[in-house]
């Protein structure tokens, strides 16, 4: 090997190993392993705490995986987007054919390792969200429907449904619930995303909401979301997973989002553009509190539960 | 051949071979853990080879 070809290579990315790590999507990572740990923990019956990291640790290495099977389909788009051209593929540092290599082994890899560490129920739903996310989303709904976000929004919804049949085996009305939660969440937080990154979307052809129906529509549709959210995360109370702590922290977060909402929906353009979006950036950052909050309520309504404290 | 700076190719690749090194050295590990756990839990039944020479 001569150092005119070390050059060569270096030109065509040889990456560093965070670059890998980067392709796994680590803050969306993040909240994966929350909210699966909190459904692990929510469960009724125990397994043992090595058993349950190593579950936790496969449903975040899955979940890094559809990841980093994202960035490959989509690596075109990212290459447009303001948003997601620093990302490994766009920047040039990580090639496609790895980051499909990265995606592939550690599917296959999380999906066995859950299966032989706590059960096949919960190894089958963490290979329906890796496909859900990979296939219906990445490569059909995104590019396909402004109801892109409102479906695929299911992928992220998965973890603590995972979380709770790692231990029980099984899917509850509480899972379900949990799920829901995740699931109707997701359409407002990305909506308000999108109102801000005004023109990211529509330079790269992803039929967002505010790119096919404009964005007085979104705003509506961000506000007419905080009403089903509502009463499903409210609703969660009464399950064997709330009781009074939750109910509290949903009462007054949901509060605080349709109000939110409301906000957002009776501003205008010009308004949004004089403040920089000041209220939708806001909404935003809230909304990310907003989920953390809620599964941390019922985080702490299953660790008070053995001091006779938490649940009704 | 002979590099008397370690170029900067060198620097990456040196973080990606620990990178994995460390990976597969954790897996190594909990996979040990994971089969210290299962055992634990489903102790090994061997089969009672009294009984069994007790009836040939």
């Amino acid at each position: 090997m001569t150092d005119a070809s070390i050059q060569t290579r270096t030109d065509s990315g040889d990456a560093q190993f965070g670059d890998y790590v980067a392709l796994l999507k680590p803050r969306v990572m993040s909240l994966v392993v929350f909210t699966a740990a909190v459904g692990l923990l929510a469960a009724p019956g125990s397994v043992h705490p090595f058993i349950a990291f190593f579950a936790v640790l496969c449903i975040a290495i899955g979940g890094g995986a559809s990841g980093a099977l994202n960035m490959w389909y989509d690596a075109d788009i990212d290459l447009i987007m303001k948003r997601t051209q620093g990302r490994p593929i766009p920047s040039g540092r990580v090639t496609r054919e790895e980051a499909l290599a990265v995606g592939l082994t550690l599917s296959g890899f999380s999906v066995v390792m859950l299966g032989l560490a706590s059960n096949w129920v919960a190894a089958g739903l963490l290979a329906f969200t890796i496909f859900f996310y990979a296939v219906i989303y990445t490569m059909w709904l995104k590019r396909w429907t402004p109801q892109n976000i409102v479906i695929g929004g299911a992928a992220g919804a998965f973890p603590p449904m995972i979380g709770w049949a790692a231990v029980t085996g099984d899917i509850a009305l509480e899972s379900v619930l949990m799920f829901g939660l995740t699931f109707l969440w997701t359409p407002p937080h990305f909506w308000a995303l999108a109102l801000f990154m005004k023109s990211d979307y529509k330079d790269a052809g992803v039929p967002m909401l505010t790119v096919t129906h404009g964005r007085k529509t979104t705003r509506r549709h961000v506000f007419a979301y905080t009403f089903p959210l509502a009463v499903l995360a409210i609703g969660l109370a009464f399950t064997s997973v709330g009781g009074p702590i939750y109910l509290t922290v949903a009462v007054i977060l949901n509060a605080l989002f349709v109000k939110g909402g409301w906000d957002i929906l009776r501003r205008d353009e010009p308004t949004s553009e004089a403040d920089g979006y000041k209220v939708e950036k806001r909404y935003f950052a809230f909304s990310l509190l907003y989920l953390f909050l809620h599964f941390g309520a019922i985080l702490a309504e299953a660790a008070l539960r053995p001091w006779g404290l938490g649940g009704w | 051949m002979s590099f008397r700076e370690p170029h900067d190719l060198h620097k990456r690749r040196w973080s990606r071979n620990l990178g994995l090194g460390l990976v597969l050295g954790i897996f190594v590990a909990l996979v040990f853990g994971l089969t210290l756990v299962k055992v634990s839990q489903n102790p090994i039944q061997l089969p009672n080879t009294a009984t069994q020479e007790g009836g040939n």
